[in-house]
């Protein structure tokens, strides 16, 4: 019995079809949401949503954090953005990095939340080149 | 009476004109198709968002220390006001209509004796409101003609209200935006952002027979705190879709209209035009005859 997957980015959806199993990066680490699955809603790190027929990845999509809502029929993933894996710019995100890197030197080191959104930031990034570099 | 050349020019610059409105006009309605297929691509996300953070609100319900922006500040004395607007003119009363709406609001604000604060969006609502209103503008974004609007327009925009209203400078939020209706009607609309007003979706589940018990992770309370700013982000994201949608529909409107008021125009020119080349014809044929009946 396959699962119902969207990942929708806040421009457009970007895949609503049927799966048998999808890993979502989760904040706390990974989760996969198959039939069945208990509802759940989880906040996601930047990383890399698998998508599973049979035991075979078919389709690998980045997500630049997010949130996910997970039900037994359904996962629906609300992504901050989202390309797959294979369109990623690499140069587009070095470049995203070194200005990430450089808004950490600049940053306020008392400002905690400051901190914590760049952190999260600099990790979708690295994420996304490590993504990028291994397809 | 104007003479021939003076008649042969004005046709002449009217028809330039009509060619550019007709050209506009042709322009707007390939920018609304655009515009409307992105509005509608965006519409998905909202909606799922807005079901989620339903089933949160639901879950975190009656809990204390709610986020400010889904309760508010507890205050209602300092109102920002988002006016969205384009950021060219030609577009028939769009812009005029969010202008008006905003004064409106602003006025009556004022009556009851809060403060108001305004954060233009669009060049159109900048220079408007900077004649009159000019020491409460606190800040503003141009932008919203550019070809694609980007999310980090609207995102930004999130995190400065956000800011504003942890920092305590603003108690109540409200959007004054074009809602496109069709590409003849835009109905000028105020939205409330802050406090957020959230549909609760909690009961549905209630409801059906096996109670879903959701899962949360990490905690509500930390899944609320980053969803409610996205979805203030959100929120601004498709009233700026609707503006941009809006605005090539009212400008298609109205260049329509003004390419056959160009066309009316020229047809009555014409007319004066050969009516007086015929007059003066005759009267030279007149003058001819006459005289060579004299002789």
């Amino acid at each position: 019995m396959p699962i119902q997957i969207e990942i929708i980015s806040p421009e457009k959806v970007l895949v609503s079809r049927e799966v048998d199993m999808a890993v979502l990066p989760g904040m706390e680490g990974d989760i996969a949401a198959m039939p069945e699955h208990s509802p759940m809603m989880l906040l996601l790190r930047g990383g890399v949503v698998a998508l599973y027929e049979g035991d075979k990845v078919t389709d690998r999509y980045f997500v630049g954090g997010g949130f996910a809502d997970i039900t037994p029929t359904r996962c629906t993933v609300l992504a901050d953005k989202a390309v797959p894996v294979a369109d990623i710019s690499i140069d587009t995100a070095t470049a995203q990095l070194e200005a990430l890197s450089e808004a950490w030197d600049k940053a306020d080191k008392t400002d905690t939340s400051r901190l914590v959104v760049l952190q999260d930031q600099i990790q979708a990034v690295r994420a996304e080149i490590e993504a990028g570099a291994a397809s | 009476m104007a003479s021939l050349k003076e008649l042969r020019a004005r046709i002449g610059s009217i028809k330039s004109t009509r060619k550019i409105t007709s050209a506009m006009k042709m322009v707007a309605a390939a920018k609304l198709r655009r515009a409307q297929a992105s509005a509608e691509a965006a519409r998905p996300y909202a909606a799922a968002m807005r079901r989620m953070l339903g089933e949160l609100a639901g879950a975190t319900r009656g809990e204390d220390g709610a986020p400010r922006l889904l309760a508010g500040t507890g205050q209602d004395k300092v109102h920002l006001l988002v006016p969205m607007t384009s950021d060219r003119g030609l577009c028939g009363g769009f812009n005029a209509n969010v202008h008006r709406l905003t004064v409106q609001s602003i006025r009556r604000l004022q009556s009851e004796g809060k403060t108001v604060r305004l954060l233009p969006v669009g060049r159109r609502a900048l220079n408007f409101f900077m004649r009159d209103y000019a020491d409460l503008i606190i800040d503003h974004v141009t932008g919203t003609s550019a070809k694609e609007i980007p999310f980090s327009v609207a995102s930004g925009l999130g995190d400065k209200i956000n800011a504003l209203l942890e920092a305590g400078e603003i108690d109540v939020c409200t959007l004054v935006f074009n809602k496109f209706r069709n590409a003849m009607t835009q109905v000028p609309t105020c939205q409330q952002l802050v406090p957020m007003i959230v549909e609760d979706a909690s009961h549905e589940l209630e409801a059906s027979n096996d109670v879903a018990q959701y899962e949360f992770e990490p905690d509500e309370a930390t899944l609320l705190a980053m969803l409610l700013p996205r979805n203030l982000q959100v929120q601004i994201y498709a009233s700026l879709l609707e503006t941009v949608a809006g605005e090539n529909g009212a400008r298609m409107t109205a260049m329509d209209n003004a390419t056959r008021n160009a066309g009316r125009t020229i047809d009555s020119l014409t007319q004066v035009y050969n009516r007086t080349r015929q007059t003066n014809i005759t009267n030279e044929l007149i003058e001819i005859i006459s005289g060579a009946q004299a002789v």
